[in-house]
């Protein structure tokens, strides 16, 4: 094995745009796990259905994969709040969101994933926009720019998130909701309501994930199962509800995987997440930037 | 019922069952009677800690994958052992790995558990892709031997009749610890384990025992598989569709109790089985996908969470 300079140097960038992706990818469930307590495992099947969404625009129309996935947010956000509404009905309300609630998703996750084998087929799906397969040179470093546009529109949606949860008053109604949802009640704010509306932006981010997932790597099926572990050690590592601590969990994992893959090979770096995963479980549950 | 005389009565249907089967000499009802066997079993553990103790376990595929790898790798290695054997070995060995899982997750939220296992189903798959001794990607064939040892004729009878009596035992413990200390237990952290708790029923222990048992008993499942399929590689035995019939079966068929797995299998995979040979495409003059028969299982799956939670036993109980 040979470890050059700036072979390292390479994997740490591309690295830290990876992280940023995987911030993207984890914003939803920093939401609806960290704040609103809803184990949605089936995320990775939402931002799934986004690439496909993002897919299907590029190659039949021409429209660049992100323009798509903005114009595609109202719809997802709208398919969170029916979803919570379902889930609020048949779960919450009956308190039966541990066995069943959590089977529910996993089935929802399996559906939606059968669906698009059914649909699309098994064969990876790609887009084309006129910046994926240019590169930024920097002399020692390349930065590709199917890894920066990425990282950019990641960064500023995990950026937007963090100031509309922290300045509005919509935002702090659902950061109050996380705390205490009693006392939410008994200000004569309905709880439900803004858990839905809360719900409902984090499938939203799906659209966008998804969208970039696509421009980062072809897409197909199965792959939304590999994110699951990814999603979860990053919403642990940084603490749950903690968008910073989420952010600098993100980009450690994606330095560690960019050099595991470098280094010992692609195959290995679905295993990186998994170990990070029971690691902070043993040691730190709270995460590196825990309430 | 003691427990005794229910083992007595499954062992007698089962030997009518098979004795049955023998004598009409059907070759595929032993192939699709093994199937459902084998997600009986799969469902019933999976039931032990799920639907007994309330923790679910989204890793089904990995502890069926330590079962059947486990074959695989003494099939290489010590091929001179009985299938029997093997299957302990690799029973053992998904149980020692359910509690290493539950060792370090269980101490938190149940839903750590969970979310570890779904990701333990991810990591194993790549270990075992990257391990060329049992095949890595390109798949490892286990060729069966011809003609079945004991009992004569051919090899996937026997298979069937391992299964079966595999069966009997899975279901005698999951009926027996619904009704013993142990059981109440489980009952006791399933529906309030801050409660159970404080009463000093030792949670810990417990849930270790019931991941222990459950991810055993979802190895015993997968033992055999490499003979009955004679080729095994990592996407296989790690799709998805077992992991989703583990569950769909319990699910269906009723959580709270050892009938539940039991009707759920016979329903959905008797469903299953019978859509794969049924003539039905030539009726209706279409194609039904594979996928589409998996698609099934899923919607079935959380159309029973939301509509029926108790699943087909508790719709029976309530009519009572």
């Amino acid at each position: 094995m040979d470890v050059s300079l700036d072979l390292l140097l390479n994997a740490i960038i591309s690295g830290l745009l990876l992280g940023g992706f995987y911030a993207a990818v984890s914003v939803g469930v920093g939401i609806s796990f960290g704040l609103l307590d809803v184990v949605n495992i089936a995320h990775p099947a939402f931002i799934l259905l986004g690439s496909y969404i993002a897919n299907q625009a590029n190659t039949r129309w021409g429209v660049d994969p992100i323009l798509a996935a903005v114009i595609a947010l109202p719809g997802f956000y709208a398919l969170g709040t029916a979803v919570y509404q379902l889930y609020y009905v048949a779960f919450e309300r009956r308190d039966d969101q541990a066995l069943r609630g959590l089977s529910f998703f996993f089935g929802l996750l399996f559906i939606v994933e059968v669906a698009l084998i059914l649909v699309f087929g098994v064969d990876h799906q790609s887009v084309e926009a006129p910046y994926i397969g240019k590169s930024l040179d920097l002399g020692l470093v390349q930065l590709p720019f199917r890894l920066l546009v990425p990282f950019l529109v990641a960064m500023a949606m995990v950026i937007g998130l963090q100031m509309f949860l922290s300045r509005s008053f919509l935002g702090r109604a659902i950061q109050a909701v996380a705390q205490d949802q009693l006392a939410l009640r008994l200000m004569a704010a309905d709880p439900v309501r803004i858990k839905r509306i809360a719900f409902g932006l984090s499938i939203a981010t799906a659209s966008l994930a998804g969208a970039v997932l696509i421009i980062i790597q072809p897409v197909e099926p199965s792959i939304g199962r590999e994110y699951i572990g990814r999603i979860f050690a990053i919403c642990v590592l940084g603490g749950l509800g903690s968008f910073p601590g989420m952010v600098i969990a993100a980009m450690t994992l994606g330095i560690v995987e960019s050099i595991t893959a470098t280094f010992f090979g692609p195959s290995w770096a679905p295993a990186v997440a998994f170990t990070v995963l029971l690691a902070t479980l043993a040691v730190r549950p709270a995460g590196i930037l825990g309430r | 019922m003691r427990n005794a005389a229910f083992a007595l009565i499954l062992t007698a249907v089962a030997a009518v069952l098979f004795i049955a089967l023998r004598w009409v000499n059907y070759s595929y009802a032993f192939v699709a009677g093994y199937a459902v066997l084998q997600f009986l079993v799969l469902g019933t553990g999976w039931n032990i800690l799920g639907g007994y103790t309330g923790y679910v376990n989204f890793g089904v595929t990995a502890f069926f994958a330590i079962g059947a790898y486990t074959t695989v790798v003494l099939h290489k290695a010590a091929p001179f052992l009985p299938l029997p054997v093997m299957m302990l070995i690799g029973g053992t060995i998904a149980a020692l790995a359910g509690l290493g899982t539950g060792y370090l997750t269980l101490r938190l939220r149940g839903v750590f558990f969970s979310i570890a296992t779904l990701a333990l189903a991810v990591v194993l798959q790549t270990l075992i892709t990257n391990w060329d001794f049992v095949g890595g990607a390109r798949g490892a064939y286990v060729i069966p031997p011809r003609t079945a040892p004991l009992i004569g004729g051919d090899y996937k009878q026997y298979l069937f009749l391992i299964m079966l009596i595999t069966s009997i035992v899975v279901l005698v413990v999951a009926r027996a610890l619904e009704r013993s200390t142990l059981g109440y237990g489980f009952a006791a952290i399933r529906d309030d384990e801050a409660a159970a708790e404080a009463t000093g029923v030792p949670t810990l222990r417990l849930k270790l025992i019931a991941t222990s048992l459950s991810g055993g008993f979802m190895g015993l499942a997968g033992a055999p598989m490499p003979y009955f399929m004679g080729y095994l590689n990592s996407t296989s035995t790690f799709d998805l569709n077992y992991a989703v019939n583990a569950l769909a079966m319990p699910l269906i068929g009723g959580t709270s109790s050892w009938a539940g797995p039991v009707i759920g299998a016979a329903l959905v995979g008797g469903l299953q089985e019978w859509l794969r040979v049924s003539n039905l495409q030539e009726w209706l003059h279409i194609s039904i996908p594979s996928e589409a028969n998996v698609l099934i299982v899923g919607v079935l799956m959380v159309t029973f969470v939301i509509a029926a939670p108790q699943g087909i036993v508790g719709l029976f109980r309530k009519k009572r």
